[in-house]
């Protein structure tokens, strides 16, 4: 199974075994990770599952589409490598991605 | 003081649904919630959005469903308190009594919580220090466009209400508009007439820019601006909007004393209530072994907790179970006259 690592804001990190087809938001929610919200349950329209990546993460990821976007404005300090968890869906390629959550989600 | 046998909290897909269950058996419900409109969720994150797991409903939005609730809970008379929040909830005798923020007193033996994620509320700027200046000189909603004439307006947001309030308030002060990214998310009209007023010097717009920091004592003075670089601005200001969308809390009902797990409130599903009798909650908010967090399951959680408050409302009656197809009390209660 491909292995995410979730960084806290404190630092505190997380390396958790995510299945294939499950969101990065779903992994961290079914194994209790803090730091990430999910309010409005993955459906792209609550901006409580933001979290941060490194640049080439970023660029590996499939681009986001315009409704999350537009979803991160709301967001609590978005950043240009800024993603919502739940619109990344696990695949073995991303085995090793890190992403690191903001110190709040709104 | 308003007696009824149940107060409703929240006018999501659930809460509505519990009205008219509640109405089949013979229960006055009143219902209040945070938002200005009904619909909870389906009307504030995704009125457009189709759905497509409503039992019996290929395909429905999230207006749809709500303009379909309310037609079906329209018998029953309901009230809705709108832009209305509970905060106390004390027991006197047999009763609740609940207070909301407006200083509404309601009185009732049974009070469904049908929070969804908690109350709506205005996403704000995470700045520090940006707390003390709010209703001041930073604001999150307009009541009185009048009180910004002739002033200096810095307007943070790219949405419709951001686009909107911008274009407004150009006519009667200094706007400049700032947002994280050079594209709006508001509708292409409103982005296209920022744009124009822009060329026109009639508002000025600063992107992708956020909010770096507030300057002023009592009043806001003047407040910089940052971009992804570090690049920094200055505008001297009098207000600062933010126009972020809303985000929901959990609220006062954490202060309730019912028991709490990771933000939802655990029931029992036999009838849906919390550890305080005459508590219920149902929908999104409510947490037990198997939880799904589908409207269809609200539905059926609002249904079993209506004949629980039934017992509470009514102590001396029996309650009778009774289809709508047969039953003629509760076609009565309908409102349907057969010919």
């Amino acid at each position: 199974m491909p292995k995410i690592t979730y960084i806290e804001h404190n630092g505190k990190s997380h390396e958790i075994e995510v299945s294939k087809g499950l969101s990065v938001m779903e992994g961290a929610v079914q194994n209790n990770v803090p730091g990430i919200d999910a309010d409005c349950g993955g459906s792209c329209a609550c901006a409580t599952c933001h979290v941060y990546l490194d640049e080439n993460w970023y660029n590996k990821l499939p681009q986001k589409e315009a409704a999350e976007e537009d979803m991160l404005d709301m967001a609590f300090e978005p950043k240009k490598l800024s993603r919502l968890s739940c619109q990344i869906t696990v695949t073995d390629d991303l085995d090793g991605l890190v992403v690191k959550m903001p110190s709040k989600q709104g | 003081m308003i007696k009824t046998d149940v107060l409703v909290i929240g006018a999501g897909p659930v809460g509505l649904f519990a009205v008219h269950q509640l109405g089949l058996i013979g229960l006055k419900a009143e219902v209040v919630d945070n938002l200005d409109k009904i619909g909870g969720q389906c009307i504030e994150l995704y009125p457009d959005k189709p759905i497509y797991d409503i039992p019996a409903l290929p395909e429905c939005t999230g207006e749809s469903l709500t303009n379909n609730l309310l037609e079906q809970i329209k018998p029953f008379k309901t009230n809705f308190h709108l832009n209305e929040r509970v905060e106390q909830i004390i027991k006197e005798n047999n009763n609740w009594k609940i207070t909301t923020n407006k200083k509404k007193i309601f009185l009732a033996p049974n009070i469904i919580i049908a929070g969804g994620v908690g109350s709506f509320e205005p996403r704000k700027f995470s700045l520090e220090g940006a707390e003390k200046f709010e209703n001041k000189s930073i604001f999150y909603s307009i009541k009185d466009k009048n009180n910004f004439k002739n002033k200096k307006i810095s307007i943070f947001g790219g949405g419709d209400s951001a686009l909107d309030w911008a274009i407004e308030l150009s006519k009667l002060a200094e706007v400049t508009l700032v947002h994280r990214r050079n594209e709006f998310r508001g509708v292409e009209s409103s982005g296209n007439k920022v744009k124009e007023l822009e060329k026109e010097g009639k508002l000025k717009i600063k992107t992708p820019f956020q909010i770096n920091s507030i300057e002023g004592k009592e009043n806001i003075t003047s407040i910089t601006i940052k971009d992804e670089s570090g690049k920094i601005e200055k505008i001297s200001t009098d207000y600062v909007l933010g126009f972020f969308g809303l985000i929901m809390k959990l609220g006062p009902i954490v202060e309730w004393g019912l028991n709490l797990e990771k933000k939802t409130i655990p029931v029992n599903t036999e009838n849906f209530q919390t550890n305080k009798e005459g508590i219920f909650a149902i929908g999104d908010i409510c947490s037990y072994p198997g939880k799904l967090k589908l409207i269809l399951s609200g539905f059926h959680e609002g249904a079993l907790a209506a004949r629980a408050c039934f017992k509470l409302a009514r102590p001396n009656e029996k309650y009778r179970f009774e289809f709508t197809t047969t039953s003629k009390s509760v076609q009565d209660r309908l409102g349907i006259t057969k010919k």
